[in-house]
């Protein structure tokens, strides 16, 4: 088969541009899930509320989509730091409760999703932006702002959230927490404090990942659902709590996702993470990049 | 202390010396099949079709609430992949209808062999993959099949396909009935089945890959084997549960397959129910599919669906061991 | 005639690290072996790598006149080789005669003509619980029990299987003298009957006077073999215990 090198350059460059977004997608889970050991996997919806949030602002206030994701962070965070309170005193306070910590995440993530449908209808809903429309060239090579700008915004929140992590003293009880919690009570920090701020943080990042999404594409309630097994399948491969492993682990699977569908259909699309998900499984359960 | 007495109550339960073990294990089986014929009977002297098309989904989820539970609550691997046993269930028998139609015993027969085999796939998983890892695959494979079908033209890709319902059977009558009595006696199959194994041999190993599978492997229980069994029986009456599905519906299309829907319910009906019996999830099954089947009719099908998420997470939080465990907990 | 345990050239790595390298070991039929090594020397995992839970790399295991060289746990536990645990491992969801059904069910039950009937279940149920002195515990759960108990179930659980060979992984960490005795009284008394046993332990005390021969693990290698006085007179192995 002869392939076009224009549409495989411009698949690869908005695979990578996409990827930049999957990583902020993920971002949350890889501390969450890879961090402190919680299974959020009701996250990608929490991400929807994010964007529909972001809608109302922008749609009903005029305010920008990343601006008004930056203001929803201290909102997130508290919602965050509310539900690790409440799966800290049903499940991990009680030990040995995850098939009930995951069926109490599968629970939230149903009541967010249908708590959308009845509020805003099955609609799909877009934001204005003037990064939305417009797209640079380079030769051959199409840049779209609406990928462009989620990318770069994803990419800046993980440097910073990396800088956070290893520079700060929570950051780096958060990182012991991951390792040892032995260490941790040697740090003289305690657990449940240093999960309660991860996990918020890591609900935090949703906000932000909801106004990227709602740039990049239009959202309706379940969409959150084709996240669930990119952002795990982009986790596991990227080797759990790395934020560096997880990033190319992003930019791999949108290039991949992004061929497929430039050269099979986008019908095919959906499948890709998760099959890259089950090889990845099925391979390396340590992930690609894993420790 | 009180852990250990309420366990030793629920235990002695089971172990209680029989008379005959086959005997009660027959006895079962006659007083399941005969509630189902009750059941059929029943919702024939209310003399309104409507209580067919809403009795069948509630049979249909003690099915697949059942056969969730025989690997979530017996072995602890929670299966989030319930939809995709379903429709491949549902699928095999749009196939057999578009090539050689063939009674409805031998489509749920053929489904149950479709799903079976995939279950025993996903059971191969459970080589590497443990807890969440595995959750997480379930439903990683739920997405690609639905990926494969959407594309698959033969049984109508994302359009969908229709499948004409026969009329009426002879002797039962109406087809609708004929379905309800058919989900009926195979939910009571499904519930027997459950029974048998708790309490057997196979059920303490089931336990015991559920609380540690390596001190399991220690104790000479074969945990891979046990495995692939608890994965193919769930995923058999998943499949089983789904074949006859496309004559209910007579329209069948991916996005009703495969809706996430099946997936919450089988889960949580046995944990509303309570996972460590049998009677957990046919409790739990008919108290939410009743709910939803009410709520269908007399609210929106959004908000019944609310409400089973809202349940599930207030069960899981207040009562970890479901209805079951609040009754035995109220017995001195 | 051929020891009941034949390991040779035995070695395991984890990523590059080297647990076990070139393991040589025999066992006599009905000895009692000690086996000595400072933290992180390769002892639990080489109790891993016998019973199956972990494979290694090179070498191999003749157990009974059989290679165990790719066969799963259980078939092991089935072949008559049993383990205890070094942290207690009950099946908490189970009640204490029930964590002791198991090995009854699966390892006594899958020999040929070992299988029992309820009845039978039970009694001998009892019969192990009596003998580790928890009978009157038989209906509580795991999370019940105290330390020591934990420990006594846990070996119960292991001798349920009548094995050939019981390795004890650190029975008796963190119990006071008279316990240690007690189950040192239940060990001697199992060997009695018959049971070869490798018994892996800290405390010298309780090593030195059950262990007819030592054995010395130092850094994944095995450094010493022989009679207990004689091993803890050897220079490496004094080096080993005193020289860090």
């Amino acid at each position: 088969m002869d392939i076009p090198l224009d549409l495989l350059v411009n698949g690869i460059v908005s695979g990578l541009l996409l990827g930049g977004f999957y990583a902020a997608v993920t971002v949350g889970v890889s501390i969450s899930f890879g961090m402190v050991d919680i299974v959020n996997i009701a996250h990608p919806a929490f991400i929807i509320l994010g964007s529909y949030i972001v809608y109302i602002l922008g749609v009903e206030f005029g305010i920008d989509p990343i601006l008004a994701g930056i203001a929803m962070l201290p909102v997130f965070y508290a919602l965050g730091a509310a539900i690790y309170q409440i799966y800290y005193v049903s499940f991990e306070k009680r030990g040995r409760e995850s098939l009930r910590g995951l069926a109490f995440f599968f629970g939230l993530l149903f009541i967010t999703e249908v708590s959308l449908v009845l509020v805003f209808g099955v609609d799909y809903r877009m934001v204005p932006a003037a990064y939305v429309g417009p797209t640079i060239r380079l030769g051959f090579v199409d840049l779209p702002l609406r990928l462009l700008v989620p990318c770069v915004v994803a990419l800046t929140a993980i440097g910073l959230l990396h800088l956070f992590l290893s520079r700060s003293f929570i950051g780096r009880a958060i990182l012991a927490v991951s390792q040892d919690e032995f260490a941790l009570r040697l740090m003289g920090a305690s657990p449940v404090a240093t999960k309660r701020v991860a996990f918020a943080i890591s609900l935090a990042t949703a906000a932000l990942a909801g106004a990227c999404l709602i740039i990049i594409q239009p959202v309706e309630p379940s969409t959150g659902r084709d996240y669930i097994g990119r952002v795990f399948a982009i986790c596991v491969m990227g080797g759990m709590g790395s934020f560096g492993g997880m990033v190319i682990a992003a930019m791999l699977l949108g290039i991949v996702e992004s061929l497929t569908a430039t050269f099979y259909g986008p019908s095919w699309a959906p499948a890709v993470a998760f099959t890259f998900l089950l090889l990845t499984l099925a391979v390396r359960p340590a992930g690609l990049f894993g420790r | 202390m009180r852990r250990g007495d309420k366990g030793s109550a629920a235990r002695e339960n089971v172990a209680a010396p029989a008379p005959s073990a086959a005997r009660r294990s027959a006895t079962f089986l006659a007083a399941a099949v005969a509630v189902a014929l009750l059941a059929f009977l029943a919702a024939r002297s209310v003399g309104n079709d409507y209580v067919f098309f809403a009795g069948y989904v509630v049979l249909q989820y003690i099915v697949l609430a059942t056969a969730w539970n025989i690997l979530g609550g017996y072995t602890g691997y929670v299966n989030f992949g319930t939809a995709a046993f379903f429709a491949a269930g549902a699928y095999s028998s749009v196939v057999l209808h578009k090539l050689v139609p063939l009674p409805l015993v031998v489509h749920i027969l053929v489904g149950g062999l479709v799903s079976g085999l995939i279950g025993l796939g996903v059971g191969y998983l459970t080589l590497r993959l443990r807890g969440v890892f595995f959750s997480i695959a379930t439903l990683a494979m739920a997405v690609v099949m639905q990926t494969l079908i959407t594309n698959w033209e033969f049984v109508g890709g994302s359009r969908g396909t229709y499948v004409i319902r026969p009329a009426a059977v002879p002797i039962v009558g109406d087809y609708i009935q004929y379905l309800f009595l058919v989900m009926a006696l195979l939910a009571a199959l499904a519930v027997w089945v459950a029974r048998q194994i708790e309490g057997s041999r196979l059920g303490y190993g089931f336990a015991t890959i559920r609380d540690d599978e390596v001190a399991a492997e220690a104790s000479g229980v074969p945990t891979l084997r046990l495995k692939l069994i608890a994965t193919t029986v769930s995923g058999a009456f998943m499949g089983m549960a789904g074949a006859p599905y496309p004559y209910y519906v007579t329209y069948l299309d991916p996005a009703s397959g495969f809706n996430l829907a099946y997936a919450v319910n089988s889960i949580a009906m046995p944990l509303v129910g309570g996972t460590a019996t049998w009677a957990g999830p046919v409790i739990g099954a008919i108290l939410l599919g009743s709910i939803q089947q009410l709520a269908t009719v007399t609210i929106s099908s959004a908000l019944n669906l609310l409400l089973v998420g809202v349940i599930l997470v207030g069960f899981v939080i207040a009562a970890p061991n479901g209805i079951m465990g609040l009754l035995q907990k109220r017995r001195p | 005639m051929a020891a009941l345990l034949e390991v040779r050239d035995l070695s395991k790595r984890f990523g590059g690290f080297v647990a076990l390298e070139g393991i040589d070991l025999d066992v006599n039929q009905g000895e009692r072996l000690g086996l000595i090594g400072p933290n992180g020397s390769g002892k639990s995992t080489l109790v891993n790598c016998l019973c199956g839970t972990l494979r290694n790399e090179t070498g191999n295991v003749h157990f009974d006149g059989l290679a165990m060289d790719g066969l799963s746990a259980h078939r092991r536990a089935r072949l008559g080789l049993a383990r205890s645990f070094q942290l207690p491992r009950p099946f908490p969801s189970l009640s204490i005669a029930d964590n002791l059904r198991i090995p009854l069910l699966y390892v006594v039950g899958a020999r040929p003509g070992g299988g029992l009937g309820e009845a039978a279940l039970e009694a001998r149920a009892g019969e192990l619980l009596a003998m580790v002195g928890l009978a009157d515990k038989a209906r509580r759960l795991p999370g019940d029990l105290t330390q020591i108990e934990m420990r006594k179930l846990e070996l119960a659980r292991a001798m349920a299987g009548e094995p050939k060979l019981l390795i004890a992984d650190e029975a008796m960490a963190g119990l006071s003298p008279t316990e240690v005795d007690d189950i040192l009284a239940l060990l001697a008394q199992l060997n009695e009957a018959g049971v070869t046993i490798i018994l892996i332990e800290h405390i010298m005390r309780a090593v030195m006077n059950f262990s007819e021969r030592l054995v010395v693990l130092v850094a994944g290698h095995k450094i010493a073999d022989g009679k207990p006085e004689d091993v803890i007179r050897n220079a490496a192995v004094v080096e080993a215990y005193l020289g860090q």
